[in-house]
């Protein structure tokens, strides 16, 4: 799995984080997204499944190829 | 009953979140998704953001490439007309009559109006991408708007006209702006942002009516006698859900479609979204969330309710809304009783966060300017104050 972010599109919600906290982190002074890890490991990606579905920028993609 | 077939009537946030799920969670049998709407699912946020300022295309607020939409029927630009919930059948407003096993009702809200006025051209109210798009090009070639209230929708609207360009007057009947939202404290600060970005805030006087020059608007009276000219108006004075074509379907509308706290209305009919209300199982009273996250989650838990999979429906309700350079992000409730108190920053910095407290608990989390500190205040909700 590899995660995609558009840090144009977050509204720095922090939902993401609340979902996935070892792969999403936020900016301190904008709470943009930051991504920890682009390959997250396969125990993770149901959280990163979650995060997708809930972010409400629809923010994060993921590619599952 | 078998579930062979769910009928989801507003093709939106909560309704395409709603067939998402039921796909995810195994369900193969039909959707029939039907939208009044003749535009595919898009996002409503940027609509008095970055879509009214133009920054975005309208394309980028799809809510999903036209290649990834979840597979079902798609009737798009025909609404619904009416319900028989023993028949589990929807009229469309051509007359075509469509069975169901499983029912979504996800029409949202509609913008209230004035009672008068509003067949004036220059006069909008903003819900839609048309309506978003109507505004912004009357916005181009004026240099004076008029937004008639002041919560989220008509402040934001404000700050994009300002930096537009536009001479901009912000009138509530209330003493501030977001007052019912968030309370005096708040809207005091969210004022004198507004006036810090010359916009010239009138709040505490209503709107008496709306003067036309032929089809055109040219001014708004003010209840205290004064007239301020007006090439544009908005009118954001607030929302009521949409649920005229329910109107015989005997469900009980109260506050909008009432449900309880598994989202349901009646046997085989969830509903999410705007529209919804249900009673909090943790907090105890009927909430109505007219909110971008509590579309996608209850859009979720309610699907998973058709399923027979679901839950008590729990969420910490979240908002936020972009002005000029500041975002207020809201996590939790905020009673009109509750009392808000800076845990972080200081709000003459520009940057702060503050706990809502009531009887003795953190009942909302609020952040001006501090999403990461925010987030991370929001495991106090429910806590000892
Ligand atoms: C301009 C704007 C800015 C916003 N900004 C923010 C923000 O910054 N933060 C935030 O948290 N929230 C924001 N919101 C709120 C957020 O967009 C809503 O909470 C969200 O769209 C609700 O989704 P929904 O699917 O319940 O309803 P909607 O998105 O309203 O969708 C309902 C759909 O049902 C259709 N429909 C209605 N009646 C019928 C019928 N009879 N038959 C068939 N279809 C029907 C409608 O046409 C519509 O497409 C904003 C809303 C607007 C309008
Ligand atoms: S959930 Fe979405 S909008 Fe929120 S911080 Fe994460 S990516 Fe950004």
């Amino acid at each position: 799995m590899k995660v995609l972010i558009d840090q144009d599109k977050c509204v720095g919600a922090g939902q993401c984080v609340l979902a996935a906290p070892d792969v999403f982190d936020q900016r301190d002074e904008d709470g943009i997204v930051v991504l920890l890890q682009e390959y997250p490991p396969a125990e993770l990606h149901e959280d990163v499944r979650q995060a997708a579905r809930i972010c409400p920028a629809l923010a994060i993609e993921l590619d599952e190829a | 009953m078998n579930l062979d077939h769910v009928v989801v009537v507003g093709a939106s946030a909560a309704g395409l979140t709603a067939a998402e799920a039921l796909r995810r969670e195994g369900y193969d049998g039909r959707i029939t998704m039907i939208g009044a709407e003749q535009r595919l699912p898009y996002d409503r946020p940027p609509l008095s953001k970055q879509v009214l300022a133009g920054t975005w295309e309208p394309e980028r607020t799809a809510l999903r490439r036209e290649d990834a939409l979840v597979e079902a029927d798609w009737l798009l630009g025909t609404p619904a007309a009416g319900l028989d919930v023993a028949a589990r059948t929807v009229r469309l407003a051509d007359g075509t009559a469509i069975g169901y096993d499983g029912l979504v009702i996800a029409t949202g809200v509609t913008p209230r109006r004035l009672p008068f006025g509003h067949d004036l051209a220059g006069v909008h109210v903003l819900r839609s991408m048309d309506d978003a798009l109507a505004l912004r090009k009357d916005l181009l070639a004026a240099s004076s708007v008029v937004v008639v209230g002041a919560g989220f929708l008509g402040a934001e609207t404000a700050a994009v006209a300002r930096q537009m360009g536009l001479a901009v007057t912000l009138v509530d009947p209330l003493p501030a702006p977001m007052i019912r939202q968030f309370g005096a404290k708040i809207g005091g600060l969210v004022a004198k942002l507004h006036a810090d970005n010359g916009v010239t805030v009138r709040t505490g006087v209503g709107v008496s009516g709306l003067v036309g020059l032929g089809d055109q608007v040219v001014a708004v009276d003010l209840a205290d006698g004064s007239s301020l000219p007006a090439e544009v108006v908005l009118v954001a004075i607030g929302s009521e859900p949409a649920t005229g074509w329910l109107a015989d379907s005997g469900l009980s509308l109260g506050n909008g479609v009432d449900c309880d706290s598994l989202c349901r209305a009646a046997p085989g009919v969830v509903a999410a979204g705007d529209v919804a209300s249900w009673t909090h199982p943790e907090l105890g009273v009927r909430l109505r969330v007219e909110h971008r996250m509590n579309a996608t989650e209850q859009g979720m838990a309610a699907a998973k309710t058709l399923l027979g999979k679901g839950e008590p429906f729990a969420p910490v309700p979240y908002f936020w809304t972009d002005q000029y350079e500041v975002k207020i992000q809201a996590y939790g409730m905020f009673p009109e009783d509750s009392v808000p108190t800076v845990v972080v920053g200081d709000p003459a910095e520009g940057s702060f966060a503050a706990e809502y407290h009531q009887h003795g608990r953190v009942v909302g989390v609020l952040g001006w300017n501090l999403p990461r500190e925010t987030r991370k205040l929001r495991a106090r909700i429910g806590g000892a104050a």
